[in-house]
């Protein structure tokens, strides 16, 4: 496989594995906890250029460590914790800034590389890395739906019903983390959210139900991943930023297309009123 | 006759205040009970604490004849909250809303089965909203999204219901279908606690009243008939501050 095949491959998987993930976040309306967890994991990746130990296997450890004390924070659902969460976040970042520096060899570029990408670096190492970590987000993510849809749907009615809930919550603030160290190598650690809310606030301008809009946003980030690689080689710009603005268009493209699609649907549906049946009991 | 809620000298308090104070409550198999009160009266506090959601700082719980902490057969109760849940950054249909009602029966990690898909589908047609099984929940009127709780709660198949003012600002067609679904499964052997503002239509079903007055139980037995505008349970939520009155509503403290 060579440097091409290799990069467009990293890309493709994140745009799989990050809406699939991130529709979870999004629908809990805490689209930017991703964004925080990428902070953290900055942490990670600096221990690790500072230990000369795999920069990767630092940033799933610290970021995992982040997110579950984002979880704690939220499952607390204390006022106060959005303070916390920032200073985490902030934290994460900064340590990760101030540990590449005090790293030998320091250089900005490996920063930039981890912050914003650098698919075309992607060895045959990291591309098996990303392929067993997406494989393993996706089995939960996928496997598990009805269950995380639940708790993230109505998380007291979830407590009620006796699901494992504080399980699942854990479980999901793992996968996130892992979803971040996924992402990371391809679109890097300030975009890697990006890629977990923009190709679900797209496929939902034009889907009805989760099941639904979960499949289509897979799909919106895959074809924004290979868009916007490809644009990205031809206009030799950032691969992580122009796969990004890709989503965003094609956000925007859905948003314009929505309506009509949705007046074609009503039209063919004929009145949407509902009928009386219920008035007929026994 | 067993009992399927009792509640011992419960008292819950929010940093501080108390909202329920040594209050006693116990609900048999069969029974049809609403719980009446003011607005803040600690109505929803009640049945939080009963389902575990709200801890209690004094007293006990047991459902089913089992302390709460060891309490496990949560598939035996259908729980309808006073809203929906904060989880609608994302579409969903009524059918997939309805069908997290039927996880807690269906066990941990196991695929539906026909008889799940069909409880499920039963549930919607039950609330009256079968035409609308594959519609986004948002799209719905506020009566349709509270029978869509109502079908999550009954997809479980569940002995005992329990409703945070299922009926509160719900059209009169949605009330109908709600009484009608209500009597089915009181029918059927169901044991309902209900927090209601208005009876409405769903007052022949009720077999028993409680009234939540200044943090216990002030009345217990047939539904009160209202002694006047005030104290007409229909018509407390003109009374915002009603915890404040000083005297006790029902003339029983
Ligand atoms: N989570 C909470 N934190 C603080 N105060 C609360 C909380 N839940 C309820 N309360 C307070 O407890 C009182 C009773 O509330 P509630 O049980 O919702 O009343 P009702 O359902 O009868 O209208 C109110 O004064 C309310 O403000
Ligand atoms: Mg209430």
């Amino acid at each position: 496989m060579d440097l091409f095949e290799r990069a467009l491959l990293g890309v493709l998987i994140t745009g799989l594995v990050a809406p699939s993930l991130g529709i979870y976040l999004v629908q809990r309306r805490m689209s930017l906890i991703g964004d925080g967890i990428g902070h953290i994991a900055l942490t990670g990746v600096g221990l690790g250029l500072l230990t000369s130990t795999q920069p990767v296997l630092m940033a799933v450890i610290v970021a995992t460590l982040g997110s579950i004390a984002v979880e704690l924070v939220r499952s607390r659902g204390r006022t106060s914790g959005d303070m916390a969460l920032a200073i985490l976040f902030y934290g994460g970042i900064s340590g990760g800034v101030f540990l590449v520096g005090l790293a030998p060899g320091k250089s900005n570029a490996n920063l930039m590389a981890y912050l914003f990408g650098s698919p075309l670096t992607t060895t045959e190492d990291d591309l098996i890395v990303m392929a067993v970590l997406g494989a393993i987000v996706l089995l939960v993510t996928l496997g598990l739906r009805p269950w995380l849809f639940a708790i993230c749907q109505d998380e007291e009615y979830a407590k009620v019903s006796g699901l494992p809930v504080r399980l699942l919550n854990l479980l999901l603030a793992v996968m996130a983390a892992v979803t971040v160290t996924v992402a990371m190598r391809a679109v890097g650690l300030l975009l890697v959210s990006a890629l977990m809310v923009v190709p679900v606030a797209a496929a939902q301008q034009l889907s009805r139900g989760f099941a639904g809009t979960m499949l289509l946003s897979m799909l919106g980030g895959v074809g924004a991943g290979a868009g916007g690689f490809f644009l990205s080689l031809r206009l030799d710009t950032g691969t992580g930023a122009t796969v990004v603005l890709t989503a965003i268009a094609l956000f925007v493209l859905m948003v314009l297309a929505g309506p009509l699609l949705r007046r074609r649907k009503r039209v063919s549906n004929g009145s949407a009123g509902e009928p009386p049946e219920w008035v007929l009991e026994g | 006759m067993t009992s399927v809620l009792r509640i011992e000298h419960g008292a819950v308090a929010f940093s501080g205040r108390p909202v329920l104070r040594d209050l006693s409550l116990i609900v048999h198999t069969g029974d049809v009970l609403a719980i009446l009160g003011a607005n803040g009266s600690g109505k929803s506090t009640l049945i939080r604490a009963a389902l575990g959601l709200v801890p209690l700082s004094d007293g006990s719980v047991e459902l089913f004849e089992t302390p709460l902490r060891r309490f496990r057969q949560w598939r035996r109760i259908g729980y309808v909250p006073q809203r929906m849940g904060a989880g609608s950054g994302v579409p969903a249909t009524v059918r997939e809303v309805v069908a997290a009602g039927r996880l807690g029966k269906r066990g941990f990690l196991r695929p539906p089965g026909a008889r799940d898909r069909k409880a499920v589908h039963d549930a919607i047609a039950m609330v009256g909203l079968g035409s609308r099984a594959k519609d986004p929940v948002a799209t719905l009127s506020g009566g349709q999204q509270q029978r869509t709780l109502i079908a999550r709660a009954l997809a479980g198949e569940p002995d005992l219901l329990v409703l945070d003012e299922p009926t509160a600002g719900v059209d009169a067609a949605s009330q109908e279908a709600f009484a009608h679904a209500l009597r089915v499964f009181v029918d059927g052997g169901g044991t309902v606690v209900l927090v209601a503002h208005e009876l409405g239509p769903l007052r022949p079903v009720v077999t028993r009243a409680v009234v939540v007055h200044d943090g216990v139980i002030a009345h217990d037995g047939p539904v009160p008939e209202p002694a006047g505008h005030h104290a007409d349970p229909d018509h407390d939520h003109v009374h915002p501050h009603a915890p404040d009155h000083g005297e006790g509503f029902w003339g029983t403290r």
